[in-house]
């Protein structure tokens, strides 16, 4: 698959000495959803930030559709859409000239039936005439959202797009995001939401004090990082695991009524079936077993953690 | 050239412009009418006439260049200031638009705004004092240099200004007094010859007196003195300018 974005030893210092990135390396694909994931003060910002030129990078390259970012200015910012994490909008603006006024800015010729149809689909098109300082928060990220679609970008920047967002809105938003890469657009996202990201990213990055820990495709990453809980409802009621499934390390509930089993997903050989038997000589039956694949939410602090 | 990016901002600045009429346009007639009042009428009658002319007709280009070069740093330190203060500077920062676009679009919605408003005075002086334009092309000439002078300047302390506080402090401290004492209200012939000599360090003497002589034909220093400090201060401020945006000085981080 193509790259759209190339991201090359990329630093940066800021003038106090912090180093918010640490040689950075990242390459997007054309068409796909990236998730870029990291706790508060992780750099996802300042990455993005030194992507769409708002941050000058201390050193590294990085190329836009093959296009050196300062080099090419004009025609690697053309194709970027940026929706930033705050909440920045003209306040004394109507929506309508907003968001013309972001088209105008990239270059291109007004299209009222362009902006018309975003406009529409982001449901914001009873209020054009409105001022921004009228709407809601969900409204105003909204615009901000419409303001960097108005000029038909190949590459779009999410950061913390349904931050503060209700829930209905969170899922018409991510429809919306899944419509776009239907378009073709490609999709970067920050989100603190990691269900967000499980519902809607092919690939995830995971990104902690500057630097990247793992980008992989998501089924990959859960596969690999993963892990399965089997938990079993007992029959009786036991007060402690017998001595001859130590070697299993099960985890008794407080009642006594449920035990779980731990393992790693992409291992061949669990070890379940001779749990099973070991369970039925120790004479413990149970009536129901299930199994639970632990979420990117844990796979995540996982990661975090561990680097 | 992204021109398309350039006729935005213009119409977003000005747009503005329309929105906040009173401040941007009705202040400046009003405040001008009232210097006609206090100068033209109280010390009118006791300075009958300065080289010639009457001290009414004599101050009005005074006047003009103080409304032009207050509302141009005004006009354009607010029109970059404000994006940077709300952060909708973010979506100019990552447009494709070079140095040379973005200024064209705030520096040139600030001086049409002043021009509009120099034009304004202009008009309303002529109901209060016979006016005469000897150099019309001149006039307007002077009248566009110092509107973009000023507005580039205005844009600078903008970009410069981290509080509100900052955006006043340059305009309150030296441009007021600079334009008060550079002959808006006299000619600096009057004054005594120590003071003349002073007064050739303040580069507003050069704006009024040029500005002056396309109306009367009458200036404190010559012409082409007048035309050249104007084109060094205008050179001075693309380059700082340009500076700023370049490296995202106060921009970026």
């Amino acid at each position: 698959m193509d790259t759209i974005l190339s991201v090359k030893n990329l630093n940066k210092v800021y003038a106090d000495g912090f180093q918010a990135l640490k040689n950075i390396n990242l390459e997007i694909r054309k068409g796909e959803i990236f998730a870029l994931l990291g706790p508060n003060g992780a750099g996802k910002t300042t990455l993005i930030s030194a992507i769409c030129g708002l941050v000058n990078p201390t050193d590294g390259q990085i190329l836009v559709n093959g296009h050196d970012i300062n080099e090419n200015f004009r025609q690697t910012r053309t194709l970027i859409g940026l929706v930033p994490q705050e909440l920045c909008v003209e306040t004394f603006e109507p929506v309508w000239d907003t968001v013309n006024f972001s088209r105008g800015l990239f270059g291109l010729a007004p299209n009222r039936e362009y902006v018309e149809d975003i406009l529409k689909k982001l449901t914001l098109w009873d209020k054009r005439k409105s001022r921004i300082l009228t709407l809601s928060g969900g409204m105003k990220r909204r615009v901000m959202i419409a303001k960097a679609l108005s000029h038909e970008p190949q590459l779009l920047f999410l950061d913390e797009p349904t931050a503060g967002v209700d829930v209905e809105l969170r899922k018409d938003m991510w429809n919306q995001v899944k419509e776009l890469k239907n378009m073709g657009v490609t999709i970067i996202l920050t989100t603190h939401y990691i269900d967000e990201a499980e519902q809607m990213a092919d690939r995830i990055g995971v990104i902690n004090k500057g630097e990247i820990i793992v980008t992989e495709n998501k089924k990959d990453l859960m596969h690999q990082f993963g892990r399965k809980k089997l938990t079993l409802d007992l029959n009786v009621v036991i007060k402690v695991v017998p001595k001859q499934l130590d070697q299993w390390d099960l985890n008794l509930n407080e009642e006594g009524s449920q035990m779980s089993y731990s393992y790693d997903a992409s291992v061949e050989d669990n070890g379940i079936s001779q749990l099973l038997a070991d369970l039925a000589s120790a004479g413990i039956s149970y009536k129901d077993i299930q199994t639970k694949q632990s979420s990117l939410e844990e796979i995540f602090i996982q990661l975090v953690n561990q680097s | 050239m992204n021109f398309y990016a350039v006729r935005s901002i213009y119409y977003f600045e000005m747009a503005r412009t329309w929105r906040t009429i009173a401040q941007s346009i009705a202040s400046p007639v009003i405040s001008t009418t009232l210097y006609f009042v206090v100068f033209g009428s109280a010390i009118g009658s006791r300075i009958s006439e300065i080289d010639g002319i009457s001290y009414g007709s004599f101050i009005v280009p005074g006047l003009i260049m103080l409304s032009i070069l207050t509302e141009s740093i005004s006009n354009a330190s607010f029109g970059i200031y404000f994006p940077k203060f709300t952060g909708t500077i973010y979506e100019i920062l990552s447009a494709p638009v070079s140095y040379v676009e973005i200024l064209l679009g705030y520096v040139g919605a600030a001086a049409t705004k002043s021009i509009i408003v120099g034009l304004l005075i202009l008009t309303t002086a002529s109901f209060f004092v016979p006016l005469e334009i000897k150099h019309p092309g001149l006039m307007i000439l002077f009248l566009v240099l110092t509107a973009v002078t000023f507005s580039l300047f205005g844009f600078i302390i903008g970009v410069w200004a981290d509080g509100f506080e900052k955006l006043q402090i340059i305009p309150m401290l030296i441009i007021t007094p600079l334009t008060f004492l550079g002959g808006s209200f006299y000619s600096i012939k009057m004054l005594p010859e120590f003071w003349q000599k002073v007064s050739l360090f303040n580069p507003v003497v050069y704006l009024i007196s040029g500005f002056r002589f396309s109306f009367y034909e009458k200036s404190d220093v010559n012409l082409s003195v007048s035309l050249c400090m104007i084109f060094i201060f205008l050179s001075t401020c693309i380059i700082l300018a340009r500076w700023m945006l370049k490296s995202g000085y106060r921009l970026k981080s």
